[in-house]
């Protein structure tokens, strides 16, 4: 069957099982490489992408509940040369060991920094729980969020890529 | 580091590159002569490949390439070696080009393990560079028949004064650095560094936060499958039945592969693998393997086994009751490396080699294991690292290696991807080893450690590849492999019993390491080995020693601390938290604790406050200070990065981690029933201070952390609450038990 | 409407006057100058903390980043919000001052040692029940826990609730004060569970309708009833489980959140189940035992209906991707298939492949929440999941309320409801779901 997505902006017509979670479809068939496997059960966080303004699994999330809803992962949020706001504070936080998380870190975070620009400390804790990360690069990460916060509005962000997209 | 990392599929095709071909001349000579120089040792792994082309070529465009045997595992170690290159080489660090880990390019360093990457490839590279750049000075030198000490290298070039200049290129042409390394070099002096000891960005972060394909599970090649493995429900069970006919017809399944007891599907689409997994192992029935011990009495079931017992350390008498005398037992659970993303490995099987790549810690023992699974020559066998999920020691890597290799051989010309599922990770890695520790010491009558005798039972810690039996697949052949006899690692490293020497001045001291052949559990290398017990239970029980004494934790050390160095780390770490200024506030309690890992590499000390919920059970952390001393820090913030993580990763394990058990398999499963930290529980802060040691050697950072940081909460836990506890974890519900009275 | 009633009963009895108001004041109790801790028995503290423990008193008292006890947790009532108090021995902001008799005249009959009348959010409907000793033992477990200095809000309740006077006209219509009466002719161990359930564990707070005042109806007890959104099962002849409660398993639960029978503890049972955990284990029995009885099925007839109910839901197939052809009909294409759905976002743990042996979530057709007349708990569990407390094994569900949109919500509970009750299909699904929106936006 085919099923017609929509991610980081560009429309993709899918011929797969409508009941595939986005994770396979991502890395299987679009060569997405930044959500990664980690449990497929919903515990890590490690495949979080954005689907509308929303932080999901997408381990567990079918395809085809996705016709005519918005997909971005982290490859549609900026590049090495010309990162987003958040992937350039974890650069420059330097927040990361192995990486494998980080994906799904981010993502999670942008979907907490477009609905909340200034977030407490507590709130980017409880907010990032659902993400698990094994190397204990967690206060990097919160460091990260924070100024990618703080860059995002001394930046004002309308000018930013990352927010407006 | 955004482009694609595949490297060529063929042996024929890497040797199509110039510089290559060098390399790997110089390879099979040190192959072909093992012996290392007579003369004085040379430095880090240059002692046992000491070609210096075999760690440095250089092009005839002036292209450099370094090669380590070491492998990237999140540590950041690439940036390091490139810093240590380019320092050296007096280029920039974008001109350096590392290879690493790969049996078919690189030196055999071994295992990246141990936190030994830096003093061993670090070192080795540091001279080869410094060692390439003279040669390059001298070569000019002649060329240019002028005095090499009126030469300036730079920039990839030789320049004289008088404004003529050579290439590295030009220089290097034929076998200029086919030669052997020498015992001393002409290292950068500590004030003229430039890139060693800045915080170069790592190379490797762009690319991971923008999902460029980084690891071995972004890796597909043309024409590539994904297999998934079917595991028995218990350890040593045996395939009784199978029937594979309801997942051979499903959607997108190419093959199942059956030896023996192992079974693999491999598919088009790694969802489809996935399902078809599952249908497959409702097909399966398997025999009952060995019962498990009880839980709740692993630690009298692993004492009673037999065991090994060796003194370590024998001074005088460690019997003196002096004027009070304090006996404790301390305990440690089995542990999962649990890494965030299950093992993974790509393998093809092509004109009669197999390659392999593999986030493995060791390819060449892996090679070599997989060699004689398949009855292969060595030569036949290429293991390439590609980086993976982090694995903080020997977790499923070399396992799903195996398991690609054995799944690729039964498809030739088709490049399989195997990746682990989470509940396979969980169940079947090998565990950091369950532990008992036992210490009695007494003071004199001046408050001083008088003796000491401290006891350690432990499994080994490395039941690493070694031989194939080691390989998890391998147990399941029709011809199976046995696993090697387990071996403990000896001293002055250790394996149960790294660290259970005490770094303190004590006139009498004993200390037996009780090594038990029997693993009722499967078990290997987990990040510290038994430093992390040894660190737990020595700094626990030197803060019991201190209040028998009444004297401060912090003094105390100081007290029985000769070497300056460790002194000077205790001293920061207390003086950065402000240890003796102000006091805790109400229901918070302070811990310090301090190791030098192995007794050889960095030292650390942590100071920490927390408190502890008595009906929760949850224990808040507070602030968390570090000192540490790496030697010569070659990247500041690489060391902070491997520092604070260690310390999170070390309050996991000390507050929640438990691998659980039946009496027939692991219950311990997925992150619901092993679960781990996750951010609302984190410390409030992590600070790190670096003591530097310009020029001194490097010193192994990875491991130092998580010793320490076990001991500090323990210590602060008692404080805040009156009363300790010797088990780990300090879990919620341990910790409501405790508290219940 | 309810606005409305509440200010006509609080109008005669304020116009029934005096001897209202001389009913229900209550003196100031003299404050107590704070005991040691060490002058407390252990074995009392000890009772104390499980008794605290099967009351679930940290769940109210206790709020997000705040150490237990010390309040601050806002109880959503359908009249407002109230804050669990702050009840660590602080002086100035605890109840560091309270006498026994002080706390004893809270529990039995919801006045602060002020003199304040309490609101009825504080269950002491049911405390009233417990004797002397016994809230002995919780005073002093409290008394000697950490004093933590917490401010905790004042309550936002409308009017005329605002009114603490309030809350005596509800005493004098809803409080029966007096010891509770087990059933003599019953066990030991059944009387003492009734004892602790009615009192201290409060069950039929959550698992009994309420009148329009918000108190319990007494001639429904245990038919069902609503907590912060969920549905209280009921736990009489009406319960939804198709496998019923046994002792044994009723223990499982209730200790451990999970029996492979009824499933994993959800919603605001979690937290009870929490606490129940650190209770005295014997304690716990003797409520299941009562909680098991409430149903009317004879033990053994209970345990052989829970084996059949186990078999019959065991026996479904469960869909695997691909193994079958999914959504028969259904219509893939607007994302409205349930089992599609189900198929891709749920069938990964809810399979009978074997693969999660432990972990593993129990046959849907087990589920209360799947079986019961109504779709609020299963909404409830699809949109927030299940999340096991802090640092604690336990099951993990993630939330699919980003996932999936309201209609695939709706279609996905629909074809869960169809495919493994065997129950007729909930016509109101939609309904239920909004209803839920709502009251989270509110
Ligand atoms: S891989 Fe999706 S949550 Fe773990
Ligand atoms: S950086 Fe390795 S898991 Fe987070």
């Amino acid at each position: 069957m085919t099923i017609v997505l929509t991610i980081n902006s560009e429309r993709h017509q899918i011929d797969a099982d409508p009941s595939t979670p986005l994770l396979y479809v991502l890395r299987d068939n679009l060569k997405l490489n930044a959500a990664k496997f980690g449990c497929g059960l919903g515990q890590c966080g490690a495949c979080t992408v954005l689907v509308d303004r929303e932080p999901v699994f997408s381990c567990l999330t079918p395809i085809s509940v996705l016709d005519g809803r918005r997909v971005r992962t982290l490859e549609g949020l900026g590049i090495a040369d010309k990162p987003s706001p958040l992937q350039a504070a974890f650069i420059k936080e330097q927040a990361a060991q192995c990486g494998y998380c980080i994906p799904g870190m981010i993502m999670r975070a942008q979907a907490l920094l477009e609905k909340n620009a200034s977030p407490t400390q507590a709130e980017i804790r409880d907010h990032m729980q659902t993400n698990l990360c094994r190397c204990g690069t967690q206060m990097r990460i919160l460091r990260a969020i924070d100024r990618a916060a703080k860059d995002m509005k001394t930046a004002d962000a309308g000018t930013t890529t990352g927010a407006a997209r | 580091m955004t482009k694609p990392f595949i490297p060529p599929l063929s042996r024929r095709a890497l040797l199509a590159g110039g510089g290559a071909v060098i390399v790997s001349f110089a390879l099979m000579r040190h192959g072909l002569a093992q012996e290392a120089p007579a003369g004085p040792k040379l430095p880090g792994d240059l002692s046992k490949t000491p070609m210096l082309d075999a760690w440095i070529g250089i092009d005839a465009q002036g292209k450099i390439t370094v090669f380590t045997g070491k492998a990237e595992l999140g540590q950041g170690v690439k940036t390091a070696f490139i810093q240590c290159a380019a320092e050296e080489l007096a280029v920039q660090p974008s001109a350096i080009n590392l290879i690493t880990a790969d049996t078919g390019r690189t030196p055999d360093e071994g295992y990246t393990a141990g936190s030994h990457s830096m003093q061993d490839s670090g070192t080795a590279i540091r001279n080869a560079a410094a060692q390439v750049r003279d040669i390059m000075l001298s070569l000019a030198a002649a060329k240019l028949s002028i005095d090499a000490g009126t030469l300036d290298a730079r920039d990839g070039k030789v320049s004289a004064k008088d404004g003529r200049s050579l290439g590295y290129g030009e220089l290097a042409s034929g076998q200029a650095l086919h030669v052997a390394a020498q015992p001393t070099s002409r290292l950068t002096p500590p004030d003229k560094l430039k890139v060693i000891g800045s915080n170069l960005p790592r190379v490797d972060i762009p690319g991971k936060v923008t999902g460029a394909p980084m690891y071995v599970q972004d890796m597909r090649p043309d024409g590539m499958l994904h297999a998934r493995v079917l595991r028995p429900a218990n350890y040593g069970a045996r395939l009784a039945s199978l029937s594979a006919d309801a997942a051979r017809g499903m959607p997108g399944v190419v093959n199942i592969v059956q030896d023996g007891s192992f079974v693999a599907v491999v598919a088009r689409g790694e969802f489809e693998a996935i399902n078809a997994l599952n249908v497959l192992s409702q097909n399966a029935q398997w025999s009952d393997g060995p019962q498990l011990p009880e839980q709740a009495k692993i630690y009298s079931t692993l004492t009673a086994l037999p065991s090994q017992d060796k003194t370590i350390l024998d001074k005088g008498d460690p019997a003196q009751p002096g004027v009070k005398r304090l006996k404790a037992t301390y305990l440690r659970p089995y542990q999962s490396h649990g890494s965030i993303g299950p093992s993974c490995a790509l393998a093809i099987w092509q004109d009669d080699m197999m390659t392999v790549w593999t986030h493995s810690q060791g390819v060449y023992p892996l090679r070599n294991a997989i060699a004689k699974m398949l009855s292969l020559p060595s030569d036949k066998v290429r293991c390439i690292h590609a980086e993976g999920s982090g694995c903080y020691g020997h977790n499923a890597a070399d396992d799903v290696a195996g398991d690609a290799a054995l799944i690729a051989r039964a498809m030739p010309g088709t490049p399989i991807r195997v990746q682990w599922m989470r509940e396979d990770e969980h169940g079947w890695e090998p565990f950091g080893p369950a532990m008992q520790t036992q210490v009695e010491a007494s003071i004199d009558g001046q408050g001083k450690l008088l003796a000491w005798q401290y006891d350690v039972w432990s499994n080994t810690h490395s039941m690493r590849p070694g031989g194939p039996g080691n390989l998890l697949a391998a147990q399941y052949l029709a011809q199976p492999f046995q696993p090697d006899p387990p071996m403990p690692i000896p001293q002055p490293e250790g394996g149960g019993d790294r660290n259970a020497i005490p770094l303190y001045a004590i006139p009498n001291a004993r200390v037996v390491s009780r090594f038990i052949p029997q693993m009722p559990i499967r078990v290997s290398a987990l990040r510290g080995l038994g430093a992390y017990h040894n660190i737990f239970t020595t700094e626990s029980f030197m803060d019991e020693m201190a209040d028998a004494a009444g004297a401060d934790p912090v003094a105390f050390r100081l007290a029985h601390l000769e070497d300056e160095r460790a002194r000077a780390v205790v001293s920061r770490a207390a003086d950065a938290f402000g240890w003796t200024k102000d006091k805790p506030a109400a229901g918070w309690g302070r811990g310090f604790a301090f190791a030098r890992y192995k007794n050889l590499a960095a030292y650390c000390a942590i100071a920490l406050e927390l408190r502890a919920d008595r009906t929760t059970g949850n224990i808040e952390l507070g602030r968390v200070v570090a000192a540490v001393d790496s030697g010569q820090a070659v990247n500041p913030d690489g060391i902070r990065n491997q520092i604070e993580g260690a310390i999170v990763q070390s309050s996991s394990w000390t507050i929640l981690e438990e691998v659980t058990f039946d009496r027939t398999s692991i219950t311990s499963r997925d992150w619901s029933s092993y679960p781990i930290l996750r951010f609302p529980s984190l410390p409030q802060s992590v600070e790190v201070h670096i003591v530097n040691r310009p020029n001194a050697p490097f010193l192994g950072t990875g491991e130092a952390a998580q010793g320490p940081m076990s001991a500090a909460i323990g210590n602060a836990f008692a404080r805040a609450t009156g009363t300790r506890i010797r088990q780990l974890p300090l879990s919620p519900q341990r910790v409501r038990a405790t508290l219940a009275t | 409407m309810l606005r409305r009633i509440l200010i006509v009963v609080l109008a005669i009895v304020v116009l029934a006057g005096g001897g209202f108001l001389a009913w229900a004041w209550h003196d100031e109790l003299p404050a107590e100058p704070r005991r040691d801790a060490s002058a407390y028995d252990p074995a009392v503290v000890a009772k104390g903390a499980s008794l605290a423990a099967i009351g679930s008193c940290a769940v109210c008292h206790l709020a997000k980043n705040s150490p237990s006890f010390a309040g601050g947790y806002p109880v959503e009532t359908p009249f407002g919000v109230i804050y669990g108090s702050n009840i660590t021995p602080d002086r100035d902001t605890g109840i560091g001052t309270w006498s026994p008799a002080a706390f004893r005249r809270a529990m039995h009959d919801g006045v602060d040692r002020e003199g304040h009348h309490l609101y009825p959010a504080f269950p002491y409907d049911h405390f009233t029940g417990a004797t002397d000793t016994d809230l002995d033992a919780v005073y002093a477990y409290l008394m000697t826990r950490e004093p933590v200095r917490h401010d905790v809000p004042a309550p936002q309740l409308t009017f005329p609730l605002n009114i603490r006077l309030a809350a005596a006209a509800w005493k004098l219509l809803f409080l029966r004060h007096g010891e509770f009466v087990p059933d003599k002719s019953q066990s030991p161990e059944w009387q003492r569970g009734a004892y602790l359930a009615e009192t201290f564990g409060h069950c039929s707070a959550c698992h009994s309708p309420r009148n329009a005042l918000g108190a319990e109806k007494r001639d429904e007890k245990y038919a069902g009833g609503i907590a912060e959104g969920w549905i209280g099962p009921a736990l009489n002849a009406a319960s939804p489980a198709p496998a019923p409660w046994t002792a044994e398993s009723a223990f499982n639960y209730l200790r451990r959140g999970f029996d492979r029978a009824h499933g994993h503890v959800a919603g605001p049972m979690q937290e009870v189940v929490e606490h129940l955990r650190q209770a005295n284990e014997g304690d716990v029995r003797a409520m299941a035992t009562y909680i098991a009885s409430l149903n009317g099925v004879a033990a053994p007839d209970a345990a052989a209906k829970a084996e059949q109910a186990v078999k019959n839901a065991t026996s479904r197939q469960w869909p695997i991707p691909g193994r079958e052809t999914t959504g028969s009909g259904g219509s893939s294409t607007t994302g409205l298939d349930g089992a599609a759905i189900f198929a891709g976002a749920c069938a990964t743990c809810h399979h009978d492949g074997g693969r999660l042996p432990i972990s593993r979530p129990v046959a849907l057709g087990l589920s209360s929440a799947v079986n019961g007349a109504d779709p609020r708990n299963l909404l409830q569990i699809v949109l927030g999941g299940i999340h096991p407390a802090p640092n604690e094994r336990g099951a993990i569900m993630p939330a699919f309320s980003g996932t999936l949109t309201d209609p695939q919500i709706v279609a996905l509970a629909d074809y869960v409801r169809e495919h493994f009750s065997g129950k007729p299909k909930w016509n109101d699904t939609g309904t239920a779901l909004e209803a839920i929106r709502r009251g989270k936006n509110s």
